[in-house]
């Protein structure tokens, strides 16, 4: 049966849209987009979307799923459901995994478990090099067809300028982005918070942001130099924001995404030793949040993603230094990044383009827009209910999120995968 | 004393005076954590505390029965002698029972989490653990979940706060005040604990704090911390009343702070012609131990201006101190 959504405002950046419009989903797509009261209603399921926006399926284009191998932490499925819980239609898993995703066999794998969840779309990220060890390229090809849609050695940055040069060649012959975590670490050595005050009081080993500035330059210096894909993952500095922001004026192919918590946090959340506070890259500073804001304002960053990094007790309760890197994200990057609107930083429209038409086409997926024809894939979000977090309510297995206990205006309150409602409050 | 006596940071100068007439305040903290949580008011209760009880360590019978049938433990996950040893005399002076484990004796080496190890030793009922940890921020982790107190003694790159007191003591004792005193402090700013608490401890009561080293030992954001930095030691020591030396961790050597021994001994080792640039009455300091003709020529440390064996003896007043503090007495609410 078709699924009538009507009385909403439907923002949709891909068509210029920000206004009333009822919409018709039929067999998994949207079949019609029209003026209120224009798509009958008989005969269908209705949907009273009064006072609620819709959306394009919000899409997380960076998230660690943590399977296979560390199961303990992170399924496709809990991932998947902490996904449609948070508003996402679709997520871009990173290849981390035990085995690392760098054959196809391990592609497929997930995507059959993503399809055995049945909740939100599943892309797979592959390895750049094999193992992400950096010593030598992986099979691009066999990844591509096996369903990869980018690839990175997220968390293990390829440190050889040479293995990077090629990768971007290699990649582009395939027609696939690669998504840069950029760390230099040699520099990082054995930092494990942002070099500045704070990790001079609390005595920690500081990351300077020049260990991330340096990679940006150097990536996009190789993006020039090879005229292939790059998104730079994860941005956290002033610096980053000011190389990319130059990049982008002389013409230079690059996207880029940062992090709700990279601008609603600083190195201060690290007090106390907190380690949930311990995210690579680092919490920054004031000036660095301010940077990531206006980065986001100007489209000098494109995207909002969460780096969803699940992570049990066993690595976060423990000392500071010994502790992983990593914070979940899935259920809050909505709530987060829908204060920036709420603070005029940016306009609705921006925010579901950075959330989900510029992922859509960063990663060459389909959604990230309502034109018929286009897969149902739709979030109905109450921008002004207020809620909030608390991590004993997560879908996702693990608990490591700072923000435990913040109040945020504003969540999901619908998530529709091809047609089908995946979560709901109602 | 204009000029001299304007310490960085605003300070109650009556809170800098020795042994003062002032009610003593409650001593109300369940632990000792670090000099930066720390108010002037309550290292001045610390400091006096620690001057009254320094006469029982020249008593034939060196005992008092104040902490009789409280348990202290001592736990260090790091190699330490004159720490640990003044941690133990310290408890045994006081009648306290006292029990040290040992990393390679204890379970760490057997994968235990800190979090259990402390548990355990939690299920035992002690009254006070002493910790030494590599981990920045290790006893910050014990304190809040174990219902005993615990007392940092070294934690990571981070702070040591009971040298800090014991230098604040002897600095004291040598000078009369701690008020509008130069103090330099040398070396591996960076990656020394001593350093920090000894820079939160004297900016706290009122000294001016130099600090000197190569750039590769002096961290961002130094100056926030209320001190003036420099790269030379000439610089630092010149007018100064005391000259705190560090120790060089050998270790640092492969990993690209600095070229060669020789050439840190020859810009910032210690030798007698820098003693002629400081004051008259200068004291030299260092937390121990000691690498001679490296950071401090055997001349300087042996020499008529050394406190360094001063300083040892009042770890143990100051360690009492604060025992004492801890544990002492009955504490309502």
């Amino acid at each position: 049966m078709s699924l009538l959504i009507s009385g909403g405002t439907v923002v949709d950046p891909a068509q210029g849209l920000e206004e009333a419009r009822d919409l018709l989903i039929d067999n998994g797509k949207i079949a019609a987009l029209e003026p209120p009261g224009a798509i009958p209603g008989e005969g269908r399921r209705l949907l009273d979307a009064r006072g609620l926006v819709v959306t394009p399926g919000l899409i997380d284009m960076h998230v660690h799923l943590r399977e296979p191998g560390e199961e303990y932490k992170e399924t496709i499925e809990s991932g998947a459901r902490a996904a449609v819980k948070g508003g996402f239609t679709a997520v871009a898993c990173m290849p981390n995994t035990q085995p690392v995703n760098d054959t196809a066999s391990v592609t497929r794998f997930i995507l059959d478990q993503a399809a055995r969840a049945g909740l939100a779309r599943v892309y797979p990220v592959a390895a750049v090099s094999v193992g992400s060890e950096g010593q030598a390229l992986s099979e691009y090809g066999d990844l591509k067809a096996a369903g990869a849609v980018a690839l990175s050695d997220d968390g293990r940055p390829v440190m050889n300028p040479l293995l990077m040069r090629r990768a971007l060649e290699y990649a582009k012959t395939f027609g696939l982005p690669i998504i840069s975590h950029c760390e230099d670490l040699d520099l990082r050595a054995d930092g494990v918070m942002h070099e500045g005050l704070v990790s001079l009081e609390l005595g920690l080993w500081g990351i300077p942001a020049a260990a991330e500035e340096v990679m940006v330059f150097r990536d996009i210096n190789l993006a020039y130099l090879t005229g292939a894909r790059l998104h730079i993952a994860h941005v956290s500095t002033f610096g980053s924001v000011q190389i990319i922001r130059w990049a982008k004026s002389v013409g230079i192919e690059v996207t880029a995404e940062t992090a709700p918590h990279y601008f609603s946090l600083t190195d201060e959340a690290v007090r106390g030793y907190d380690t949930n506070a311990k995210v690579n890259p680092s919490l920054r500073t004031a000036e660095d949040v301010a940077a990531i804001k206006e980065g986001l304002a100007d489209g000098t960053l494109d995207a909002i993603a969460s780096d969803h990094a699940p992570h049990s007790s066993l690595e976060k309760d423990v000392e500071f230094g010994a502790a992983a890197f990593g914070l979940i994200g899935l259920e809050t990057s909505l709530g987060l990044s829908l204060k920036l609107v709420h603070d005029n930083v940016l306009t609705l429209s921006q925010l579901v383009a950075q959330m989900s038409t510029n992922p859509a086409r960063i990663l060459g997926v389909p959604g990230g827009t309502l034109k018929p024809g286009s897969p149902a894939d739709v979030t109905l979000l109450d921008l002004n209910r207020e809620w909030q977090v608390d991590v004993t309510t997560f879908a996702s297995k693990s608990r490591n999120c700072p923000f435990n206990g913040w109040t945020l205006q504003g969540r999901a309150v619908m998530t529709i995968v091809g047609g089908k409602v995946v979560s709901s409050e109602q | 004393m204009p000029g001299r006596g304007a310490g960085p940071k605003a300070v109650d100068r009556e809170l800098l005076t020795p042994r003062s007439e002032r009610t003593h305040m409650e001593f109300r903290r369940k632990d000792l954590l670090g000099i930066a949580d720390l108010e002037a008011g309550e290292i001045r209760h610390i400091l006096d505390t620690a001057s009254s009880l320094k006469e029982i360590s020249t008593r034939p019978i060196k005992k008092v029965p104040t902490l009789r049938g409280k348990t202290v433990v001592t736990m260090f996950y790091e190699p330490s002698t004159r720490t640990r040893m003044s941690f133990e005399i310290a408890a045994k002076r006081l009648s306290a029972d006292t029990l040290n484990l040992t990393v390679a004796a204890s379970s760490a080496v057997k994968g235990e989490t800190l979090a259990d190890t402390a548990a355990n030793l939690q299920a035992m009922q002690p009254d006070l653990l002493v910790i030494r940890h590599q981990a920045s921020g290790a006893p910050h982790y014990l304190a809040r979940r174990l219902k005993c107190g615990v007392i940092n003694a070294g934690d990571g790159i981070h702070e040591h706060p009971t040298q800090a007191l014991l230098d604040l003591l002897t600095v004291e004792e040598a000078k009369g005040t701690l008020a509008g005193l130069k103090v330099a402090i040398i070396g591996d700013i960076a990656h020394s604990r001593v350093a920090r608490s000894d820079i939160h401890a004297f900016t706290k009561m009122g000294s001016e704090v130099t600090v000197a080293g190569p750039a590769t030992m002096l961290p961002p954001y130094l100056e926030t911390l209320g001190v003036r930095t420099t790269c030379s030691l000439e610089e630092a020591v010149t007018g100064a009343d005391v000259i705190m030396m560090l120790r060089l961790q050998l270790e640092r050597m492969g990993q690209m702070f600095l070229s060669t021994l020789r050439e840190y001994s020859v810009n910032f080792g210690l030798a007698p012609r820098h003693l002629a640039l400081a004051q008259d009455d200068v004291i030299i300091m260092h937390p121990g131990p000691m690498n001679r003709g490296v950071e401090i020529s055997p001349e300087v440390a042996d020499g008529a201006h050394s406190v360094i064996l001063e300083q040892v003896t009042n770890g143990v007043a100051v360690r009492m101190a604060l025992l004492y503090l801890l544990i002492g007495g009955e504490k309502e609410g």
